[in-house]
């Protein structure tokens, strides 16, 4: 296996385990363009049926926060109990929310 | 008649069972690890198929020999792969265009095994023909980007290309009496495959610049369990532990 990096931009590889549920991220993998890239995530995390569907994206498409964010990105929500809606009485019928 | 669907589960199930070993050299000098694990998954599907079929013909020949002893125990002059199977991987070009040749002609040919007579045999190649499918798409996405790639991908493909091409013709050499075999709707008539397989090649090497030589000599024997120099080393490495220890478990 070649230690220089010439095997192509990453993707970030997302499986559906059955159809409805969520797409549940998984990994990466190397790929030089889109068909590859789910051929590749195909034979990397799906091998032992893991899922029915699959996405890739390009790594760089995604955003993401930073850890040093996390204080005012996250933290306010602390302190607003407000927000969470235990105040209601849930019906038993709701079931699961 | 058993004799001779046996003799053709030899030959469909030894190519399949060649090429595996082959391909299977790649394991962990693949170009990346992600490619690495694709030809692995490729190598165990063949396999997989391989053993299949070679349980089929043992239980069909009626001697007692399981898939190990049809795989280990026979030599040379007693294989029917085709002679594609058994050429060196080379490089990457050279694995991906064999694998295409191969993938190509697997797929015409199990599609229409699926439809036999033989029952169990069209069970085997319905299952097997969702792999190729894959094995095919991804052998073919790897030769285009070669063709279409920088000078020096196409010049490989190129190099590969002239390699190969001459054993390409040994595939749609029957065996003695598979007319017999075709006439009762167990297997089907490769001249009907060889057209399709032209036509699906020649679109896919045009689309890689390449065009098709005429005229050119084509190797065969297989079809007679005659081959090429490179068998003997494959079976020597392939066999050797199983022979060695014959009783050993894994």
């Amino acid at each position: 296996m070649s230690m220089s990096d010439n095997q192509g931009p990453l993707w970030e590889v997302f499986v559906q385990k059955k159809s409805g549920q969520p797409y549940v991220h998984c990994g990466n993998v190397h790929a030089f363009d889109k068909e590859m890239a789910l051929q590749n995530a195909r034979d990397v995390y799906t091998r032992r049926n893991e899922g029915m569907s699959l996405w890739v994206v390009p790594s760089e498409a995604i955003v993401a926060s930073s850890p040093e964010d996390i204080g005012s990105f996250f933290e306010p929500a602390n302190d607003k109990i407000f927000r969470h809606p235990t105040f209601y009485q849930i019906p038993d019928g709701v079931g699961h929310m | 008649m058993n004799e001779l669907v046996f003799k053709y589960l030899l030959r469909i199930s030894d190519s399949g069972l060649i090429l595996a070993q082959r391909i299977s050299a790649w394991t962990g000098h693949g170009p990346f690890l992600e490619e690495d694990l694709a030809l692995t998954n490729i190598a165990l599907d063949l396999f997989g198929r391989s053993r299949s079929l070679l349980d089929y013909a043992g239980n069909l020949e009626g001697k007692g020999r399981s898939e190990d002893e049809l795989a280990f125990f026979r030599n040379e002059r007693h294989y029917y792969n085709h002679l594609i199977c058994e050429q060196p991987n080379g490089d990457y070009a050279q694995t991906m265009l064999r694998q295409a040749f191969v993938d190509a002609f697997e797929l015409l040919l199990y599609t229409e095994l699926s439809k036999s007579k033989d029952q169990t045999l069209a069970a085997i190649a319905a299952k097997s023909v969702k792999e190729i499918t894959y094995h095919k798409r991804h052998s073919f996405s790897w030769v285009k980007r070669f063709g279409n790639g920088t000078q020096e991908s196409f010049t490989r493909l190129q190099n590969a290309f002239h390699e190969l091409w001459p054993y390409t013709g040994d595939m749609f050499e029957p065996i003695e009496g598979e007319t017999d075999l075709v006439k009762n709707g167990f297997v089907p008539d490769l001249q009907k495959i060889k057209t399709d397989w032209e036509k699906i090649i020649k679109d896919l090497l045009e689309e890689c610049n390449i065009r098709l030589p005429e005229n050119v000599y084509m190797h065969s024997g297989s079809a007679k369990a005659l081959h090429t120099e490179h068998l003997g080393f494959i079976l020597a490495e392939m066999q050797s532990l199983p022979r060695a220890y014959p009783e050993a478990k894994w």
